[in-house]
């Protein structure tokens, strides 16, 4: 039996000087491939689980493990080398480098992932081969980011969290700046590549109407319990 | 790729950026160009004279005498008579003997009475002897030899009648007694460029219907000056070699102690060295200065820095999603600040060398100062990397700044 691409069992966070902020997960899982919506309204912590999830803070209490490896084992530079590696994020504002080119924004995760860069092979082949794939245009690679759609922004926001293919996609709320025609062009694409590089993907939304796609649908309240301590 | 996107990102803020980077380069340019100065300064004052033994003029003090005498700057206080003058001729230690009489001037140029053998025996920058450019020595009593400086400004060539005015300040002509270019020097990026020589018998010629610093009213016309006896009775100063370094102290000693008038013989290098005591406070004034502005505009940079961190978090967010660790961060921003400072100096050294090759024909004539332009110098370059050192140490401040809150913001800032 392989490992399940993310599990958290016991998991309990609070944010330091946040208001007492604390979050709770008992049990939640993902098997390799899957695709979860994980459905939650402003302020349920789905930011914060997903800060947890990424390694960019480390659990108070409890396990989370991704494709098998328990992030408590990992120092904090280990956790930065393990999501470069393992994790692709992709924004609810997209966060492109502004200033930098669509090539560079896509391959920026390959400069701290050395085996997604050996799986990407040649980089800018694998950025145009993706772009090509999101319906992007070639000429976009040489462009920045300024200069994109919104719509264009997002896909190479997809772009950059596939490339090297990690195991796991993490989105949190990217179809929030599309209009509903539009979200459900980008969740096409994303699927297909998501399928393509066979990684799992938990995406974190308010919009229920986007679960039909999706193996599972949760809410954050199933899952895992926030409480903010009264002064 | 981390440099190349350090620096897309200046360039992103290239206003501010470059603000930034415009006053590193204006301090840098100030600091160096302080220094080259300084250098270029005492480069000058030390090849302006080689090969002179002694100096020799009234007592005074010995700085004074060197300024008067080889940089013409100032003014004597007392001359030193003939007598004398023969006297140290005399001694057995000497081996040639130079006088020079200043008091006149032509335009804004010293003039200078001399010898022929000024123009032998005056060396200059380890050992140079002076060369004409055009024309010859001083032939006839009416002869005027002009430095490059004076003919290049006043635009003489050989043959143009020159008038010398009486004194330094001076609106009075000695207009009855016209000297004629017989020869222009050579450049030699000494006072000597700025000097108008004339025969030492030429001075007594042009002051002979003079008494006590005034005009007497008569005319003495020049067919009857030429006969007369023209030795002087005084003389401004002396330049004097010895036959053997080792009787320089002993000559030294004869003249301090002359009876018969107070003199003072010095060593140009001794008196040169009390030169740089005396305006190394200055120096140390004008380095300090100058090193401040480099400081100000380091601190201006860290401010700068500081204030671009709150817009920058999403920016620093992205970095640590995509697996930057803070440290990465820290490094890019120090990163940043070391690339515009680099930039900086760079702008700074070809604002320096923009500025010398505008301003070097014009500090030369004014102040006798030949700033060189060369390659930078090993002092030059330390204080380049050290500009570039500061600049990453004083982006320390604000890398911590943001390496703290990339740690508390994670990637998930929402600003």
């Amino acid at each position: 039996m392989t490992d399940p691409a993310l599990a958290l069992t016991d998991v309990t966070f609070a944010w330091p000087g946040r208001g007492g902020f604390v979050l709770s997960c008992a049990d939640f899982s993902m098997s390799r491939g899957e695709t979860v919506l994980l459905l939650g309204a402003s302020g349920s912590g789905k930011s914060t689980l997903l800060s947890l999830i990424c390694g960019i803070v480390a659990a108070d209490a409890g396990q989370i493990s991704v494709s098998g490896v328990d992030m408590k084992t990992l120092g904090a530079g280990g956790r930065d080398r393990f999501r470069a590696e393992n994790i692709g994020v992709i924004f609810q504002q997209f966060n492109l480098l502004p200033y930098a080119s669509i090539a560079d924004n896509i391959r920026l995760p390959l400069r701290f992932a050395p085996k997604r860069r050996n799986r990407a092979k040649d980089s800018l082949a694998e950025a145009a081969r993706l772009c090509a794939a999101l319906g992007l245009p070639d000429e976009v690679l040489r462009t920045t980011a300024g200069r994109l759609s919104v719509g264009q922004q997002q896909r190479v926001a997809v772009a950059r969290a596939l490339i090297g293919q990690p195991p796991l996609i993490v989105a949190d709320e990217p179809t929030s700046a599309l209009d509903a025609a539009t979200q459900d062009t980008f969740l096409g694409l994303l699927f297909d590549q998501v399928a393509s590089a066979g990684s799992s993907l938990l995406m974190v939304s308010h919009d229920e109407r986007l679960g039909a796609r999706f193996d599972r649908v949760l809410r954050i309240e199933d899952i895992a319990t926030s409480q903010r301590a009264v002064a | 790729m981390i440099l190349r996107l350090a620096a897309q990102s200046l360039w992103a803020r290239v206003l501010t950026v470059g603000m930034t980077i415009l006053a590193i380069a204006l301090s840098v340019a100030l600091f160096l160009g302080v220094e080259k100065t300084r250098t270029g300064a005492r480069a000058s004052f030390a090849d302006t004279i080689s090969g002179t033994d002694l100096i020799v003029g009234a007592r005074s003090g010995s700085v004074q005498l060197l300024l008067y005498s080889v940089f013409r700057i100032g003014n004597a206080t007392n001359n030193v008579t003939w007598q004398s003058y023969q006297d140290i001729a005399a001694r057995p230690e000497v081996d040639w003997i130079v006088p020079i009489s200043l008091g006149d001037s032509h335009r804004q140029f010293r003039v200078m009475g001399t010898t022929d053998a000024f123009f032998t025996r005056y060396k200059f920058r380890g050992g140079r002897s002076l060369g004409f450019s055009q024309g010859q020595g001083l032939n006839d009593l009416y002869d005027a030899v002009i430095g490059a400086d004076v003919a290049a400004t006043l635009g003489y060539s050989v043959g143009d009648p020159i008038i010398v005015s009486h004194g330094v300040a001076s609106f009075t002509e000695h207009d009855d007694q016209p000297f004629r270019v017989s020869g222009i020097l050579a450049k030699t990026g000494t006072p000597v460029d700025r000097t108008v020589i004339v025969g030492l018998e030429a001075i007594e010629a042009i002051h002979v219907d003079w008494k006590n610093g005034g005009q007497t009213g008569r005319t003495t016309p020049a067919e009857v000056i030429r006969q007369m006896d023209l030795t002087p009775t005084a003389i401004t100063a002396a330049l004097v070699g010895v036959n053997s370094r080792l009787q320089i102290f002993k000559l030294q000693r004869w003249i301090n102690e002359y009876p018969e008038e107070p003199l003072l013989a010095l060593l140009p290098g001794v008196a040169l060295q009390e030169l740089w005591q005396i305006v190394g406070v200055a120096e140390k004034a004008l380095i300090g200065v100058s090193g401040m502005v480099v400081v100000t505009a380091l601190l201006g940079m860290m401010a700068m820095v500081f204030a671009s961190l709150n817009e920058r978090r999403r920016e620093m967010a992205i970095w640590r999603a995509m697996g930057a660790r803070p440290m990465t961060i820290l490094g890019l921003l120090v990163l940043e600040a070391m690339l515009m400072a680099g930039i900086g100096a760079i702008l700074g050294y070809c604002l320096l060398y923009v500025g010398l090759l505008g301003l070097r024909p014009w500090v030369d004539s004014a102040f006798g100062i030949w700033l060189p332009i060369e390659a930078p110098s090993i002092r030059e370059l330390w204080v380049v990397t050290g500009v570039v050192g500061a600049a990453a140490l004083a982006s320390l401040l604000p890398a911590l700044r943001a390496y703290r809150l990339s740690l508390a913001d994670g990637m998930m800032v929402k600003i």
